[in-house]
């Protein structure tokens, strides 16, 4: 692509200084939450880690769906499906093959976009709502399928697989928990890098231009077809590792793990996590996902659901770009206060 | 012979019930232009009053006619309450707005009558009728093919014979122009959405007696009739009946005669509907749409 010849973002000199001059203190952030992403493995324990794990899993997975969402503006109600293809890849492998644990999320990925380029190709070209109906029709689908006789050979049916995964070499010193835990940071950063990389370079600019205005991207000369596949492709990819990563840390899949709701879940995710914000939103979105369930659940069975329409719907009213949009609004609330003293 | 009959039967009756869901489905399309994927939760709730009706001693007719004005009310209201106010967001906007819908009356149902699968009475005598030699059908499954006869029947009549069912076509073809002769536009809006509840209600209370009463089963009917909508267009009333008898009929047809078909049943709808709308994106009876790039 002869685009990358150009300087497609171009800005103000001026401007530029100013953001060169604020890098590297927002490089030392991003080291710093790293490394306390790292360290957290001597300090938390037991459950506490499981839940690291599970959140740092689901937030993959929603950094992917919020590039297809919030930067390609492409609603997906089904990607569900693809974190159930990633987790049953992974399980497979373990298995079947016995391959590392650590290594399955690569597999499964690779596995996850061969079946989102057979589910995209023909869906990519929907736009808008019909988009969303036909992935709203596969995630419905997908519990029926694993639950499927006709694979239970591979996948245990109904009854599910238990995963035997051995914790990482003797002289690492680290626990089953702790070795999953490491493991599932160590991709959050890749993903969270790549992500950040993605969505303020080139291709993000065609993301956006391409969910802005179709026709008008076109006729800057983005590829709109390209730049819809790469969003969905990744998006596919996230989802499908994140759900490798979450059934190591789960050691068990089974088709309940991976029911209708699932896709219902990351979508909310992404809504209350914050469109378009590529890191704190997805974060807080799968904190979300992950903790409400286990807070409400105990009072009032099936009460998740109705935290989830509830903030759903008070999101779409006040501030469409979720818990990272409200955060940013009271961050430059305190610092317009804070500069006006 | 007559087991591809007794196949067909069963497949027209269950057909009947996704296209009344499919012709609710219609009648908020073109009304608002929004697909309302909470339609299959609606219908449970409904459902599920009816069976509180029921439970309380009510007979079971007067229980589904009174469940389907509380539903007609019910939505008007959540139309005017929750989704007004929507009305001219974005595609994201509208359908997160209808997740959470269908997320919040999930689990209002769930919360107020419980995840335990219940049986639902029918509205028809039990037993069933010999129609030819080994040819035996439930009364219910009958019952409830002429069900959907009637309640496709009282639709067409109310649109093409009634003031108000011409208003309300009036309204979804132009609002401009509807207002210009007086008609109350955003009444007929609220007024889709009633109308859509009460025959979704109907379409729950003929489908409860077949696979049980609990708040998850509103979900394969959805699809379905989903599927049926797309695939007789979902601009044309006529065309979503259709196409609902036909996904029944294809169902019923699958789950019998190919291997595994039962279980693969919801990704035939899957497929059905990915290939309508890349093949022809308006059915088989909808308006193409043109648009001006």
């Amino acid at each position: 692509m002869a685009m990358h010849d150009l300087d497609m973002t171009h800005v103000n000199p001026e401007t530029r200084k100013l953001t060169k001059s604020g890098l590297p203190l927002a490089r030392l952030g991003y080291g710093g939450a790293a490394l306390a992403l790292v360290a957290a493995t001597g300090v938390l324990e037991g459950y506490e880690l499981f839940l690291a794990s599970s959140i740092l899993s689901y937030a993959i997975a929603a950094m992917g769906l919020n590039v297809l969402m919030g930067y390609n503006g492409q609603i997906s109600l089904g990607h569900g499906a693809f974190f159930a293809i990633g987790a049953y890849g992974a399980a497979i492998c373990i298995d079947r093959f016995a391959v590392p644990f650590a290594l399955t999320p690569i597999i499964a990925g690779v596995v996850g976009m061969g079946a989102g380029w057979l589910i995209g190709k023909p869906a990519l070209k929907l736009e808008g709502v019909y988009l969303a109906l036909a992935t709203f029709g596969l995630a419905i689908a997908t519990p029926t399928v694993l639950r499927s006789d006709l694979f239970s050979e591979w996948t245990g049916g109904v009854q599910g697989l238990f995963l035997l995964i051995n914790p990482a070499p003797e002289w690492t010193g680290l626990d089953l928990d702790q070795s999953i835990y490491v493991a599932v940071v160590l991709y959050f950063l890749i993903f969270a890098f790549v992500t950040l990389r993605l969505v303020r370079g080139l291709n993000g600019k065609a993301w956006i231009a391409t969910r802005d205005n179709p026709i008008a991207a076109r006729a800057m000369g983005f590829d709109v077809t390209r730049a819809k596949t790469r969003a969905f492709v990744f998006s596919v990819l996230a989802c499908s590792v994140g759900g490798a990563l979450s059934a190591v840390a789960v050691q068990f899949v089974a088709p309940d793990s991976f029911p209708f709701f699932l896709s219902i879940s990351l979508f909310t995710a992404v809504v209350v996590g914050g469109l378009c914000s590529p890191l704190v939103g997805p974060l807080l979105g799968a904190s979300f996902i992950v903790m409400v369930p286990n807070l409400t659940e105990e009072i009032w069975q099936g009460g998740s659901w109705a935290v989830y329409g509830a903030f759903i719907i008070v999101i779409m009213a006040i501030q469409p770009r979720g818990l990272a949009g409200m955060l940013a609004w009271v961050r430059a609330k305190v610092t317009a206060t804070s500069n006006n003293d | 012979m007559t087991f591809f009959l007794e196949q067909l039967i069963i497949g027209l009756s269950s057909g009947g019930i996704y296209a009344i869901m499919a012709l609710a489905l219609v009648m908020i399309y073109k009304s608002t232009g929004h697909v309302n994927l909470a339609q299959g939760e609606m219908a449970v709730f409904s459902t599920f009053i009816a069976w509180s009706l029921v439970q309380m001693g009510v007979p079971i007719w007067p229980a589904i006619f009174l469940t389907m004005a509380v539903s007609f009310v019910g939505a008007i209201v959540l139309e005017r309450v929750v989704v007004r106010p929507f009305a001219e967001a974005d595609d994201l906007v509208i359908v997160a707005v209808f997740v959470g819908l269908f997320l919040g009356i999930h689990s209002l149902a769930g919360a107020i009558w419980k995840y335990e699968v219940k049986p639902f009475p029918s509205a028809f005598s039990d037993g069933s009728v010999n129609l030819m030699q080994d040819l035996s059908i439930r009364i219910h499954t009958l019952g409830s093919l002429a069900t959907t006869g009637a309640v496709l029947a009282a639709t067409w009549f109310f649109f093409r014979y009634t003031r108000l069912g011409l208003a309300l076509r009036a309204a979804a073809d132009n609002h401009e122009s509807s207002r210009l002769v007086g008609i109350n536009v955003s009444f007929m809006l609220a007024l889709g959405w009633g109308l859509a509840a009460g025959i979704g209600a109907v379409a729950g209370v003929m489908i409860a007696p077949v696979t049980f009463l609990d708040p998850g089963m509103g979900l394969a009917p959805l699809i379905f009739a989903l599927a049926g909508a797309l695939l007789g267009g979902i601009t044309s009333p006529f065309g979503a009946a259709l196409g609902g008898l036909i996904v029944g009929v294809l169902e019923a047809m699958i789950s019998a005669y190919v291997p595994y078909g039962i279980e693969f049943r919801e990704l035939i709808a899957l497929m059905l509907i990915l290939s309508v709308l890349l093949v022809r994106p308006a059915g088989l009876f909808g308006e193409i749409v043109t648009r001006r790039v």
